[in-house]
């Protein structure tokens, strides 16, 4: 198991290593310059500019500025925001909460429906409930969130008034945070309304989010355990009498779910991508709204840090997933 | 001589039938893969037409007539079929426009991509050691971001724009299509007909565009069909968040920013290219599970 591990991790060094080229090169790969760029169309004076071009180090060799590079982010140094003038990682930290809570609440109603709604379908296979999963996952598959959020929005928000449009809690609400997680932060206050507030905000953005995992697990674990459910085993199994709901609850599922664990990893990972869109849509205060109006106004140490930090992060999950896979399923750990 | 023509016949009768036919005869089974392809067709029709179809041209501004509902609310007019937006802009003479930039965009980001994606592919496959390990975790790098996080990178260093979106799309699909490739010629390297094909003293760039490629085709298929949903889709996400297509250019995502302001007012503005986006998506979506099942010989039935 050891082994296992330690071959995963070193697979991801190269990976992380790239990924610091990457947000590495990115200051250095835009055309013209970065810091009149930086600095828009009102300019900056000459004093300014120095400090700025030796607070982003470009003023050094290139090697120099990259092993800087990795020795600031080795202390947890990501430059600080051209607007702000708070440390990106400081930023980061602030938000990244509330993208967390937003993407664990959609990744659980991603399971929650997803999951089910695949069994049922493999087990009452081209019944029309099977056909209606299906039909729902492709859509789900092939919707553009960010337009799925809109009409979201249109109905509950605007027609039917049930959800409020934006953010993470009404301001007339402050719950002191504990967690970061409002939810929970209110639910450890007491605070019964606060609590419902934060609520009645983070289920659009959750079913926006969750919509695409959604639609991938309940495919999934259908293909899954209709492969499942053909194996000789699983034959036996009813030959011998068992009850169905034994012999698919604890048969076949059991076989059924290794795939469909991988899946919902990825998804995990992805979702950050999604998190983008969904947060810019209900501005939702997290780390992917942070990011896209860091672009807007061309703040590039923090698009920077936050791409490296929001990539580092994927990239510990997508290991997690790795290592639990290998944890449930033998043959994969030992075939290595 | 009559029983020897008669044996050439039979022999005939007895021939499997050919690839294209049999892959049409199982593509042909798949209801929802032949509806993909059909929407596709339309999709592409109007996109070529668009100067024909469309009732207006795409940015002229009907300043008297702002924000009009579709023909069929109260306040529409057949002038105006599917309304207009704020400016007063014919919302289906856009659409239509919006299905050209769409398909442009498909056409472009997969050409890219397949054809950047292919040689990495292949040259990782036929070049063991430092190159295979150079481009693959150069693709793992790629990978090891969220696709959409990945574009927004890209154009972060070009700029926004319709054509550096294309760009940085293409490099989200770049990796399946490397790692595709490379996957394909591994399989195929170790086949008879290569080695064969390497004894008669076939060149590497033979080898690797005339004997192995074309046997790799069935799956690169597969996932430009399924990457030109991808293109769509992303696309339009980067125009969405105003860093893909600049207005007034008709692409789908851009218009949907446009009308976000009026989303109590006007259901149709919002309505509408989200709409053609889905249903976009969801026609090569079909279609590429389709060709898949048609073209994979491990789930022919």
């Amino acid at each position: 198991m050891l082994r296992f591990l330690l071959t995963r991790l070193s697979l991801i060094i190269p990976t992380f290593i790239g990924v610091t080229l990457l947000t590495f090169a990115m200051i250095r790969l835009i055309p013209g310059d970065p810091i009149l760029l930086m600095a828009g169309e009102r300019g900056i004076d000459d004093a300014r500019y120095a400090q700025l071009k030796a607070e982003l180090g470009l003023d050094k060799p290139i090697i120099i500025q990259y092993a800087h590079y990795l020795n600031d982010m080795a202390h947890g140094n990501f430059g600080k925001s051209i607007i702000t003038r708070e440390p990106v990682f400081k930023e980061f930290l602030e938000l990244f909460p509330a993208t967390i809570e937003l993407s664990m609440t959609a990744i659980m109603i991603a399971v929650l429906i997803g999951l089910p709604a695949g069994i049922i379908a493999a087990v009452r296979r081209n019944s029309v409930f099977d056909h209606a999963v299906m039909g729902f996952s492709l859509t789900g598959y092939s919707m553009p969130i960010f337009w799925w959020g809109l009409l979201l929005i249109l109905l509950f928000s605007v027609n039917l008034g049930w959800t409020p449009v934006s953010g993470r809690m009404a301001v007339l609400y402050f719950v002191e945070p504990v967690t970061g997680f409002v939810l929970i932060d209110a639910w450890l206050a007491g605070d019964w309304k606060a609590f419902q507030s934060a609520l009645r905000h983070l289920i659009l953005p959750a079913i926006v989010l969750g919509t695409v995992p959604l639609a991938i697990i309940a495919r999934m674990t259908r293909s899954s355990m209709l492969e499942v459910l053909n194996e000789d085993y699983i034959r036996t199994a009813r030959a011998k009498g068992l009850a169905p709901p034994r012999v698919i609850g604890l048969h076949a599922l059991r076989n059924a779910l290794i795939p469909v664990i991988t899946v919902i990893g990825l998804a995990v990972g992805g979702l950050l991508g999604g998190a983008i869109l969904t947060e810019t849509i209900f501005s939702w205060p997290g780390v992917g709204k942070w990011l896209i109006e860091a672009i807007r106004r061309r703040d590039y140490p923090v698009v920077q840090g936050g791409v490296l930090l929001s990539a580092t992060i994927v990239m510990i999950v997508n290991l997690g997933v790795d290592v639990l896979y290998g944890l449930i399923n033998p043959r994969i750990r030992k075939g290595r | 001589m009559a029983t020897v023509t008669e044996t050439a016949a039979a022999a005939r009768a007895y021939e499997p039938p050919k690839p294209i036919v049999e892959f049409w005869h199982h593509f042909s089974q798949n209801k929802g893969a032949v509806t993909g392809m059909l929407v596709i067709v339309s999709f592409c029709l109007v996109a070529i037409f668009a100067d024909v179809l469309s009732p207006h041209p795409p940015a002229e501004q009907y300043r008297d007539a702002l924000l009009r509902p579709p023909f069929w609310m109260d306040g529409g007019s057949t002038r105006f079929l599917l309304g207009t937006d704020d400016v007063g802009r014919d919302m289906l003479s856009r659409l239509i426009y919006g299905a050209r930039v769409s398909m442009v965009v498909g056409v472009v980001v997969i050409a890219l991509g397949l054809v950047v994606g292919v040689a990495l592919g292949l040259a990782a496959g036929f070049l063991p050691g430092v190159v295979d390990i150079a481009v693959m975790r150069a693709m793992d790098t790629l990978l090891a971001l969220p696709a959409l996080l990945l574009a927004i990178v890209v154009v972060a260093i070009l700029g926004p724009g319709l054509f550096n979106a294309m760009l940085a799309v293409s490099v989200v699909v770049l990796p399946g299509f490397a790692r595709l490739t490379r996957a394909a010629v591994l399989t195929e390297l170790s086949k008879e007909y290569v080695i064969a094909s390497r004894m008669t003293g076939a060149r590497l760039p033979r080898l690797m565009f005339l004997t192995v490629l074309p046997n790799c085709l069935a799956p690169l298929i597969v996932q430009a069909t399924l990457g030109f949903s991808t293109a769509i889709l992303d696309t339009a996400a980067l125009g969405f968040l105003g860093l893909g297509a600049q207005p007034p250019t008709p692409e789908w995502g851009t218009m949907l920013a446009d009308a976000l302001q009026f989303i109590q007012r006007a259901w149709w503005v919002v309505t509408f290219p989200g709409l053609a986006i889905l249903v976009a998506v969801l026609a090569f979506n079909l279609m590429g599970d389709g060709l898949r099942d048609a073209l994979d010989p491990k789930l022919k039935r």
